[in-house]
């Protein structure tokens, strides 16, 4: 008989107005997938007090009103929704491609990443922009994108000490995972590139460029192609 | 419409309401007032709806003048206020002549005064909040600190001036106090027993490099006995986090809306506003209490705030 679903699912406290939820604790596109379809549930069918949500790699973060629930009148809840999961289908994701002009002043830690892994720059590169990556959820500061899928090849561990800034469109790699930092903040993730796409507008309908679930793939541009006018 | 005039803006002046719930999915963290409380209650002494946008200041106030008059009140901490330089009592509004001018200098308490003025402080809202959010720049005015000279728009005033006052007796009660209560944080089981009983035993000192999006102590440091690698996950507000090195970031209003280092404890819904006032080089302690009593003091710490005695 087959292991009815809500068996591997965790509930803790994070606070007393948060619950977490786990599925599992690995970095796997089956967490994934369970973290996006309950997210889609709880917002086709919101929980009343129910505030904010925060989805993860194999975790859902659910912010609540506590004087509306206790924790585990929600847990109750939230069961009766993930045991729904596995009916529920996802839309086929978005494939979004995203310019990256890699090196140089762009990507100060190009040199050292490729150095490291044994390879030149330009392999580095071309491992980098070969890769189809996995938006697993959106945090950190509003439009950061976490990517997953990054050739194992490429793996490096974060900077020693961070940087004070980074500038916005900054594409970096920290341990097992790529993503672009949106707006100019600390980060310790090794910098190989820049985009000059806006990650995060406010004047635009999705605000965020990427959303949780997006397929990604990079492609090289010139510092010619990166200074141009962006027509879009 | 009636506006102020930022004639200095202090330390660090900000627009900010209640905050701004709902958006952690695309990244956004809610910002708002670092001592909510103080806000709801000024805004009940103006006459205003409790998550009216309100300047909030920060251990050094501002100066402001007011062209066409206004109905104000402080709360929060005091920043020694004058009015055209004859002192004024914060916690009790204020009906301003055109004109005429508030000063605000350094705290004499905590690290922040609400500057709440009947109508609100005007700003384009950004996903349903007035609230500025910092590091990204977005939201309240130009999504920035004030700086001199900036004018800012006051809502149409809807009500007429009346004297109102906040309750000693319960302004009192709501204030800073040096224990902050705290629930087990998620990863509390990867830390043994001496570590989380030397947590709660410490006293720790508010790190200068505080600020919204982070509260540091400095003290003590406290390690996991656990070296299994964190998976980066959802933070709540006043999580506290235990990043390598093992000092202690309590997670504040403008957070990050994840993070991969494990917490250790979560200080409960009913303190939350006291982080708001605490100060660099404040001394604080944290006294471990369970999730069913936090519960209880959120619903008399909010039964306190509505009661009819807190503003008369």
């Amino acid at each position: 008989m087959a292991v009815p679903l809500t068996e591997e699912v965790q509930f803790l406290p994070a606070s007393d107005q948060s619950l977490l939820v786990y599925f599992g604790h690995q970095i796997t596109l089956k967490a994934h997938q369970r973290v996006r379809k309950l997210l889609r549930l709880l917002e086709s069918e919101p929980i009343a007090g129910v505030r904010n949500l925060h989805p993860a790699y194999c975790s859902l973060l659910l912010d609540f009103d506590a004087l509306t629930w206790k924790q585990g009148e929600l847990e109750a809840i939230l069961r009766s929704y993930i045991d729904r999961l596995a009916a529920l289908h996802l839309p086929d994701p978005r494939r979004i491609e995203i310019p990256v002009c890699y090196g140089g002043e762009f990507g100060p830690d190009l040199d050292e990443v490729a150095s490291f892994h044994g390879m030149t720059p330009a392999q580095a590169v071309e491992l980098h922009a070969s890769a189809t990556y996995t938006v697993y959820f959106l945090g950190f500061v509003p439009g950061f994108a976490y990517l997953g899928g990054l050739p194992e090849t490429l793996a490096t561990a974060r900077l020693a000490s961070p940087r004070r800034n980074t500038p916005p469109g900054s594409v970096g790699i920290a341990d097992n995972q790529t993503g672009v930092y949106p707006f100019d903040t600390p980060g310790g993730w090794r910098l190989i590139g820049r985009t000059p796409i806006a990650m995060f507008r406010p004047d635009r309908a999705n605000m965020s460029f990427l959303a949780i679930g997006d397929r990604v793939r990079f492609t090289p541009i010139s510092a010619e192609r990166f200074a141009a006018p962006k027509t879009a | 419409m009636s506006s102020i005039l930022v004639q200095s803006s202090g330390l660090l002046t900000t627009v900010q309401d209640l905050g701004r719930q709902g958006f952690g999915t695309i990244g956004v963290s809610p910002s708002g007032a670092a001592d909510p409380v103080s806000v709801r209650l000024g805004n009940r002494v103006v006459g205003n709806p409790e998550n009216a946008a309100a300047l909030e200041m920060t251990l050094l106030g501002g100066t402001f003048s007011f062209s066409d008059g206004a109905i104000v009140a402080l709360a929060g901490s005091d920043f020694g206020a004058a009015l055209d330089d004859a002192a004024i009592v914060p916690g009790k509004s204020v009906q301003l002549s055109p004109g005429q001018t508030l000063r605000l200098g350094p705290t004499r308490s905590g690290a922040r005064c609400y500057l709440c003025v009947h109508g609100g402080i005007a700003v384009p809202q950004f996903l349903g909040s007035a609230s500025t959010h910092l590091l990204s720049g977005l939201g309240g005015f130009e999504g920035r600190a004030l700086r001199k000279g900036d004018v800012l728009s006051i809502g149409p005033a809807t009500k007429p001036f009346r004297e109102r006052v906040l309750s000693g007796r319960i302004v009192e009660r709501l204030s800073l106090r040096s224990v902050l209560r705290v629930t087990p944080g998620p990863q509390a089981d990867w830390f043994d027993g001496a570590s989380l009983r030397a947590f709660c035993a410490a006293t720790y000192r508010v790190g200068e490099q505080s600020n919204r999006m982070g509260i540091r102590l400095e003290g003590p440091p406290v390690s996991p006995q656990i070296g299994r690698p964190m998976i980066t996950e959802g933070v709540s507000l006043g999580a506290i986090q235990v990043p390598t090195g093992g000092l202690p970031i309590i997670l504040f209003v403008e957070q990050q809306t994840t993070g991969g280092y494990p917490k250790i404890a979560n200080v409960i819904s009913a303190d939350l506003h006291r982080l708001g006032q605490l100060r660099p080089r404040d001394e604080i302690r944290f006294e471990q209490v369970t999730f069913d009593a936090a519960r209880s003091l959120l619903i008399e710490h909010e039964k306190l705030l509505a009661s009819s005695e807190a503003v008369v």
